[in-house]
């Protein structure tokens, strides 16, 4: 693996007639890295992976790839290759034509041709797949067929466009770990581009969370979940429930918050506010307690709530609690006793106390 | 128990598939018949009556004399009038058929990429000459190309020695191109327009530069449309009388020229003659549109 950056996007716009498809996105992504740009769709997130391969060239900014500039070289001179979100395999050739068609390209002596086709069907298990043509395969081992494709060049990067949206659940699942499993033997670095967070939680080291052409954030998938660093993310990513209010107080590394209605949170700062700020208080689901009996020992964060809804959907129970007015709070609990008893469950209608500590809610900015 | 009940229920069934199969032998007659009657009537007779012919003598008044002969296909492969108009037809319907080729596939390629609304406008035009005959719109070419025509008219005007136009092969080729370019477009239009472009970028992205992606992706993957085209085009040009009859005079002769003239102008009339020429020219089209075919379409199937 080498240091530095495969990709570097600098500043990078890409405007379709008035709309900023990519809007002024920096982003460095390392050597021999699993990196994904997550996000809903029309984020800028294949707009971005369009522009690495060189389908679409940067309205303004700068991309390099390995520290030279490849803003306006075609596709065809970059030495990256893509995985398809349709595959875009070449109907009208076997499987091993499709594979040696790059290297063919590149006018590589034809026995080595042969030997790094078998090599690459080799790889994503497809061997004695070559002579059949794409369309006698399944979904999943085409996909496997559009990797051997791209990964036969040896590229500096490999760009992912949703190669796993077509398939099944369980193939997916599978699919994600043999792409993590073949990206750490290979050591090629990978861009993957998603809309599923549990997707890009799974394989990544690093993720980009994008939104309206934006990079919100970039980090590690526990930096991600564990500190996003605004509401977007903290809602895109995983669950969350969010307590609008004003900052009343600060102190070293957290806040005072207060809803207007009555409701004081305090919670952890993840950026410098100054009082008076309209901020969120953002609780994970599983990171608040809720407890029949008060707490010992009070923490910051403690409501007396009633239980509205219980969903049992066996690994958790999923509560929702009435805090204060007309706010409902979801809180789960993990079944870790093993019990049909039905008082060992919430029931609709109890009192219970709801409670968190400081350092479980975030004070993020919309 | 499968041993009592088997030969009885298999007897049954055998009478029961014959009685549906006779009935269904009836039903498939009745449907078949009008079929099978237009084509024999209008079809397989006339074809008989054809092949009969180009093996009798021709009569000195025009009739036919019931004597076995091959002097009909040897006059064919000796006189070079005959060759000439074979050699010619092919030719001029291989041009016409490379020419059309040429911009029909620029043209629909064209359409495919444009928006929607602007493919259905630029389709419709493609289409607006048909609602004209087209012997008249062959009688427009002729106004244009004539010696005092419009272009000569032009040339002059602007102090240019006048062009011998019409009446040539030039003439022809043109007014064939004219009025065949239509049906190489359409069928080459439905292929592009399957055609997914995102495998144009694969190839871009695997090191294919333009002229390699179209000519290893998108040439192969759309030459069901251009095989069609070719076919639409290349045929009733090969048999066009009117077209050289009207630009080409009496210089360009094709065989649909002298076929036309052999039944009916001819003084006396040599049906033999004809039919043999038909039937030559009917195997060598279908000859031509086999091997066509295979060098064209193989690779999809």
């Amino acid at each position: 693996m080498k240091d530095g950056y495969a990709i570097e996007m600098r500043d990078v716009v890409k405007r379709f007639g008035e709309v900023n498809a990519v809007d002024h996105v920096t982003m460095e992504i390392r050597n021999g890295e699993f990196f994904s740009m997550l996000g809903p769709s029309g984020c800028g997130k294949t707009t971005s992976l369009r522009m690495i391969a060189g389908f679409e060239y940067p309205t303004a900014g700068e991309i390099l790839l390995n520290g030279t500039p490849i803003g306006t070289t075609p596709p065809f001179q970059r030495n990256v290759n893509t995985v398809f979100q349709s595959y875009a395999l070449f109907p009208h050739m076997s499987v091993a034509e499709n594979v040696a068609f790059g290297l063919e390209m590149k006018k590589v002596p034809r026995a080595d041709i042969t030997r790094r086709v078998d090599e690459a069907l080799d790889m994503v298990r497809l061997s004695g797949y070559g002579e059949r043509r794409p369309r006698q395969l399944s979904g999943g081992q085409q996909q496997r067929v559009a990797l051997a494709r791209a990964l036969v060049n040896r590229p500096d990067v490999l760009l992912l466009d949703e190669p796993l949206g077509a398939l099944d659940l369980k193939l997916r699942k599978e699919m994600q770990i043999e792409l993590k499993r073949l990206q750490e033997r290979v050591g090629i670095t990978f861009i993957f581009v998603t809309h599923d967070q549990e997707e890009a939680l799974t394989m990544s080291d690093r993720i980009a969370v994008m939104s309206e052409g934006k990079a919100l954030q970039i980090g590690t998938p526990t930096e991600i979940y564990e500190r996003p660093n605004c509401r977007f993310v903290a809602d895109f990513i995983g669950e969350s429930n969010f307590i609008r209010g004003r900052v009343s107080d600060l102190s070293a590394g957290s806040a005072t918050i207060s809803d207007g209605a009555g409701l004081t949170l305090r919670g952890q700062l993840v950026q410098p506010l100054t009082v008076g700020d309209e901020v969120y208080v953002s609780v994970r689901p599983e990171k608040a307690r809720l407890s029949v009996q008060r707490p010992a020992d009070p923490p910051a964060n403690m409501f007396q709530v009633t239980v509205d809804r219980v969903s049992y959907i066996g690994s958790d129970t999923r509560i929702m609690v009435q805090l204060g007015q007309d706010r409902l709070f979801s809180v789960w609990e993990q079944n870790t006793r093993s019990t049909v008893d039905r008082d060992a469950y919430w029931q609709r209608g109890e009192q219970g106390y709801l409670w968190w500590p400081v350092e479980n809610a975030l004070v993020l900015k919309d | 128990m499968t041993t009592d009940t088997a030969p009885i229920s298999e007897a049954r069934q055998q009478a029961l598939s014959k009685a549906i199969n006779r009935s269904e032998r009836g039903r498939l007659f009745a449907l078949l018949f009008p079929g099978l009657f237009w084509l024999s009537v209008f079809f397989a007779f006339p074809l008989f009556v054809i092949l009969l012919y180009s093996f009798l003598t021709p009569g000195p008044t025009g009739n036919v004399i019931w004597k076995f002969t091959l002097g009909n296909y040897a006059t064919l492969f000796t006189k070079d009038l005959y060759v000439n108009a074979y050699v010619r037809s092919l030719w001029i319907g291989v041009m016409t058929t490379v020419v059309c080729l040429l911009i029909g596939y620029p043209l629909a390629l064209y359409i495919v990429q444009r928006s929607p609304r602007w493919r259905n406008v630029l389709l419709f035009l493609v289409l607006i000459p048909f609602w004209t005959n087209f012997l008249v719109r062959t009688y427009a070419w002729m106004i244009i190309l004539a010696n005092n025509g419009v272009i000569n008219s032009l040339l002059q005007s602007i102090g240019m020695p006048r062009l011998t136009l019409l009446n040539t092969t030039g003439a022809v080729l043109v007014g064939l191109i004219y009025g065949e370019l239509p049906f190489m477009v359409l069928p080459i239009y439905a292929s592009i327009d399957r055609f997914d472009f995102t495998l144009l970028e694969a190839a871009s992205d695997l090191g294919a530069d333009r002229r390699r992606a179209f000519l290893r992706i998108m040439l192969p993957l759309t030459m069901p449309g251009v095989a069609a085209g070719s076919v639409l085009v290349f045929i009733p040009t090969v048999g066009q009388f009117v077209v050289s009859d009207l630009l080409g005079g009496a210089k360009v002769d094709m065989l649909g020229n002298l076929l036309q003239r052999l039944f009916t102008r001819s003084n006396p009339p040599n049906w033999p003659l004809g039919s043999a020429m038909a039937l030559i020219f009917m195997l060598v089209l279908t000859i031509a549109i086999i091997f066509y075919f295979r060098t064209t379409t193989e690779e999809d199937r």
